[in-house]
C-alpha cells in the first residue's frame, strides 16, 4: 500500500533519511521506532508530502506522490505536536477541515465523543493543554475513516483514561484492514498495538520484520526487551538478528 | 481556494490590525483634508503617506501573518490539498484585505470631499504598491524559517526602495551628469517600484519640480498615457515575479 524505494533526505549535511527501503502494506499495523532524531519523524512527514525528499520514490496505493495530493484523502496524520491555528474554537477547526476535504466520506465521531470534544467546542485553540491538544489531533486523524492511519507518538501526554480509550479505537481501526504506522517510545503501547517493527537507525532501517519473529528470536515474551536486545546485537554486529530478513 | 481564502479571512479580521490600519488611513486622510482646501495640496501630501506608510505596513503585517499562519499551513499540508492552492490562497487573502483596508481608508474621505481623477492615481498607486510589497515579503517570508530574519529581509527591502536607491540614483545621475542618462535612468527607475508609483502620480500632479530628482528627471520624457502603461506593466512585473519565485520555493519547502 505504501512502497518506499531508495529514499534520502538531507538536512543541510544532516542525512536524516539514508536509502530507506521499506514497505507498508495494509492489515498490518506497524511499530517505527529508534532513537530521537533517527528519521522517523522524517520519514513520516516525507510519506505526508510535507517534506520533500532529496533522492528517491513514495508510492501510495501504486502512484507516485510526487506533486500529487489527492492521495492524503486516504492517509490520517495525527502530528507528535499538534499546531493548529490558536484563535480557533475546538469547534470551528473541525468545520474548517472537514469543509476542506472535497469528498468527506462517512464521518467517524466516535473519538470525538469518547474525548468529550463536543462538550468543549467552543474553546479556542491556545487555551487547550498539551493532552487536549493530543485529543484533538486524535480525534481529526480518524475522523474521515481514512485507510491508512499514521500516528506520530499517539499517547504521549494522555491521560490513562485517553490513553486506554485510543488504543481501543486503533485496535478497533486494525481489526477493520487498515494500514497502521505508529511510532512510539512506549513498548508496551506498541506491544498492544503493532504486529510489525521497523526499527531506524540514523536514517537507516536497522530492522524490519514481525514482532512474533523478534521475540521468537531474542526469546522475550515483552517487546520492550525484545527491542533492547535487538538493538545490542545490530551493535555488537551479532548477524544472527541481522540476517532476519 | 475560495475556501482557503475565506479561512485566511477570518484569521486576518480577527486579529483587528486590518480595522487599525482602515481607521489610522481613514483619521488621517480625513485630517489632511480638514487642514487644507486645494485637493491637489491634499493628494501631494497623502502621497508621502501611501509612498512610505503603505509599503511599510504591507511588508510588516505579510511577514507576521504568514508566520502566525504556520499552523494553519501545516494542518492544512496534512489534508488533500494542493501547495500552490495554499500559498495562494493565503496571497490572494493577505493582499485583498490589505487592498481593501487602503481602499477604505483612503477612497471613503475622497469621496466625501472630491478629488477628481487626482485621487483615483493615488489609490490606483497605493494599491500597485501594496501588491508590489506584499509579494515582496511573501518572498522573503519563504527564504528563511526565521521570523526575525524574515521580517529583517521584508523590512530592508522597504528600507531599500523607498530611501536606499533613490540616493544610489542621485549619486549616479549626479556623477555622470555630462553623458545623456535618459533611457539609463529610465532603466534604473523601472527598478524601483516606489519610484514607478511616484512618477504615476507626478504624471497627474503639476509638481515634480518639488519632488526628489528622480521624479523631476522624468516628468517629460513620460508622455502621460504611453508613461501610465509602461509603470503599470512594469508594476506588474513586480507583483508578479516575487510571488512567482516564492511559490517555487514554496513547492519544494519542508515543513
Amino acid at each position: 500500500m505504501i512502497y518506499i524505494s531508495d529514499l534520502s533526505k538531507q538536512f543541510g549535511k544532516l542525512h536524516a533519511l539514508a536509502h530507506v527501503n521499506l514497505e507498508f502494506s495494509s492489515g498490518k499495523s506497524y511499530a517505527l521506532i529508534g532513537p530521537n532524531g533517527s528519521g522517523k519523524t522524517t520519514l513520516i512527514k516525507s510519506v505526508l508530502g510535507m517534506v520533500v525528499p532529496t533522492s528517491g520514490k513514495i508510492e501510495v496505493d501504486g502512484a507516485n506522490i510526487h506533486n500529487s495530493w489527492l492521495y492524503r484523502e486516504k492517509i490520517g496524520y495525527m502530528p507528535q505536536i499538534g499546531h493548529y491555528p490558536e484563535n480557533m474554537r475546538i469547534g470551528q477547526l473541525f468545520d474548517m477541515v472537514r469543509n476542506i476535504r472535497k469528498n468527506p466520506p462517512i464521518l467517524d465521531e466516535e473519538l470525538m465523543e469518547a474525548f468529550a470534544l463536543t462538550t468543549i467546542q467552543d474553546k479556542r485553540m491556545h487555551t487547550l493543554s498539551g493532552g487536549t491538544r493530543q485529543k484533538v489531533s486524535a480525534a481529526l486523524a480518524f475522523l474521515f475513516n481514512p485507510p491508512i492511519l499514521i500516528l506520530d507518538e499517539p499517547t504521549a501526554g494522555l491521560d490513562p483514561v485517553s490513553v486506554e480509550i485510543l488504543k481501543d479505537k486503533i485496535l478497533q481501526e486494525k481489526d477493520k484492514g487498515k494500514l497502521l504506522i505508529i511510532t512510539s517510545h512506549i513498548m508496551s503501547d506498541l506491544d498492544d498495538l503493532a504486529t510489525e517493527v521497523v526499527y531506524l537507525h540514523e536514517g537507516n532501517v536497522r530492522y524490519n520484520n514481525s514482532i512474533a519473529e523478534l521475540k521468537d528470536i531474542t526469546g522475550e515474551t515483552r517487546l520492550g526487551k525484545a527491542i533492547v536486545q535487538m538493538i545490542r546485537s545490530l551493535e555488537k554486529g551479532i548477524p544472527e538478528v541481522i540476517n532476519l530478513k | 481556494m475560495p475556501r482557503i481564502i475565506k479561512y485566511v479571512f477570518y484569521d486576518i479580521l480577527r486579529t483587528r490590525f486590518i480595522l487599525l490600519y482602515t481607521m489610522f488611513l481613514l483619521l488621517s486622510t480625513i485630517a489632511m483634508f480638514q487642514l487644507d482646501t486645494d485637493s491637489s495640496k491634499v493628494i501631494l501630501s497623502l502621497m508621502n503617506v501611501v509612498l512610505m506608510v503603505v509599503p511599510l505596513v504591507s511588508v510588516v503585517f505579510t511577514t507576521i501573518h504568514f508566520y502566525n499562519s504556520y499552523e494553519f499551513i501545516e494542518l492544512m499540508l496534512a489534508q488533500p490539498v494542493n501547495r500552490p492552492v495554499i500559498f495562494l490562497g493565503e496571497y490572494f487573502a493577505v493582499a485583498l484585505s490589505l487592498c481593501f483596508a487602503f481602499t477604505a481608508g483612503v477612497g471613503i474621505p475622497m469621496l466625501m470631499y472630491g478629488s477628481g481623477i487626482h485621487g483615483f492615481t493615488l489609490l490606483y498607486s497605493g494599491l500597485m504598491l501594496t501588491l508590489v510589497f506584499v509579494s515582496l515579503a511573501f518572498l522573503s517570508s519563504v527564504l528563511t524559517r526565521d521570523k526575525a530574519k524574515a521580517i529583517g529581509v521584508a523590512l530592508l527591502f522597504w528600507f531599500y526602495f523607498s530611501l536606499i536607491y533613490d540616493g544610489l540614483l542621485m549619486w549616479i545621475i549626479y556623477s555622470f551628469s555630462d553623458y545623456p542618462l535618459e533611457k539609463i535612468t529610465l532603466a534604473l527607475v523601472s527598478l524601483n517600484p516606489v519610484d514607478l508609483a511616484r512618477i504615476l502620480m507626478l504624471l497627474q500632479l503639476d509638481i515634480s519640480a518639488l519632488m526628489g530628482y528622480t521624479g523631476a528627471f522624468y516628468k517629460d520624457f513620460f508622455g502621460s498615457s504611453l508613461g501610465v502603461i509602461f509603470s503599470t506593466s512594469v508594476l506588474a512585473i513586480w507583483i508578479v515575479l516575487p510571488v512567482a519565485i516564492a511559490l517555487q520555493i514554496f513547492k519544494r519547502k519542508d515543513l
